[in-house]
């Protein structure tokens, strides 16, 4: 993944199957009785029993330290889910899909990524992932392999401190111009997903909404 | 979705682990009116801050609490007395 981020794949016996954009709340319990719940977006396309989360290290926090850091392979840990019926893609929706991500709010939307490709869908997705550095980008290899190889997947990443050498343009904050090139415009109904920190996803779902797209499209998924 | 600071919110995502434990259905995607100003949306649109000893949920236009769910170890309270209405999607 990234310096900060780690892929957790979980086998479950009985699990249900999830939806795209679903979630599971992961409950860590101390000897003392003390617990602590967070909720992670699952990566993964549905998979039998088997999900994946990808969990960012959050400094200071008290769950991701212990699941990016400590968590051996082979542990057992407490999951509620799949939740949330919300921010979720289906597959019979035959609207074209805008996703935008900021940072770690990739995890949700790249399941709905890999969901795409394993049903065959023709359905045409535009990826919008903005990053710090190109250290950031979660993914990095296997989105430049599905930009390739999915027909019908664009990605385009901005970098909002630093670029890669050679790369078109000086990093900056995604604004209104960059959504409005390269996600799919209001004319064309798409539905919006946009996951990422709180004021991020507040800025942009306000952009698109100011470019006439219905607030009801545009869904959104925010952490602290 | 990541580690949780105390001065910041998230949305009604966050609540359908909770809400799913009470109710059959998934209750997020119900649409909700608010009493303090007649605001409708989706429960997942709501602020919902989790650093409260239960969880308190806001309307996302004026801040009115609409919702409180309070989770003991064998029983958990839900205030709803900032909703007017929740307009809950079944199968048909």
């Amino acid at each position: 993944m990234t310096a900060s981020a780690r892929s957790l794949v979980f086998d479950v016996p009985g699990w249900p199957g999830h939806l795209p954009g679903q979630h599971v709340d992961v409950r860590l319990t101390a000897e003392d009785g003390y617990s602590v719940q967070r909720s992670y977006s699952i990566s993964s396309a549905p998979d039998g029993e088997r999900f994946e989360l990808t969990v960012q290290r959050v400094d200071g926090g008290e769950v991701s330290p212990y699941l990016c850091d400590v968590l051996p392979v082979g542990a057992e840990v407490e999951l509620r889910g799949p939740v949330g019926g919300w921010f979720v893609w289906r597959a019979t929706d035959q609207a074209p899909v805008t996703l935008v991500a900021g940072g770690s709010g990739i995890a949700p939307l790249m399941a709905m990524i890999r969901a795409r490709a394993a049903e065959g869908s023709r359905v045409p997705f535009r990826l919008i992932y903005s990053v710090r550095t190109p250290d950031d980008v979660c993914y990095a290899d296997e989105l430049r392999r599905r930009a390739r190889e999915d027909g019908g997947l664009d990605v385009h990443i901005v970098y909002t401190r630093r670029a890669p050498e050679g790369w078109p343009g000086v990093p900056g904050r995604l604004g209104l111009a960059e959504l409005n090139t390269h996600a799919w415009p209001a004319d064309f109904a798409p539905n919006v997903f946009v996951c990422g920190p709180t004021g991020f996803v507040e800025t942009v779902s306000d952009v698109f909404v100011a470019l006439g797209h219905d607030p009801r499209r545009v869904r959104t998924e925010r952490f602290g | 979705m990541s580690d949780t600071h105390v001065d910041t919110h998230v949305d009604g995502n966050a609540l359908a682990g909770d809400l799913r434990e009470i109710f059959a259905v998934d209750l997020t995607v119900a649409t909700g009116q608010c009493s303090g100003c007649g605001y409708k949306g989706s429960v997942a649109s709501l602020r919902v801050y989790q650093n409260a000893p239960g969880v308190v949920a806001r309307c996302p236009a004026c801040e009115e609490v609409v919702l409180r769910l309070v989770r003991g170890r064998d029983r958990a309270w839900l205030d709803l007395r900032g909703t007017v209405s929740l307009e809950i999607p079944l199968p048909s």
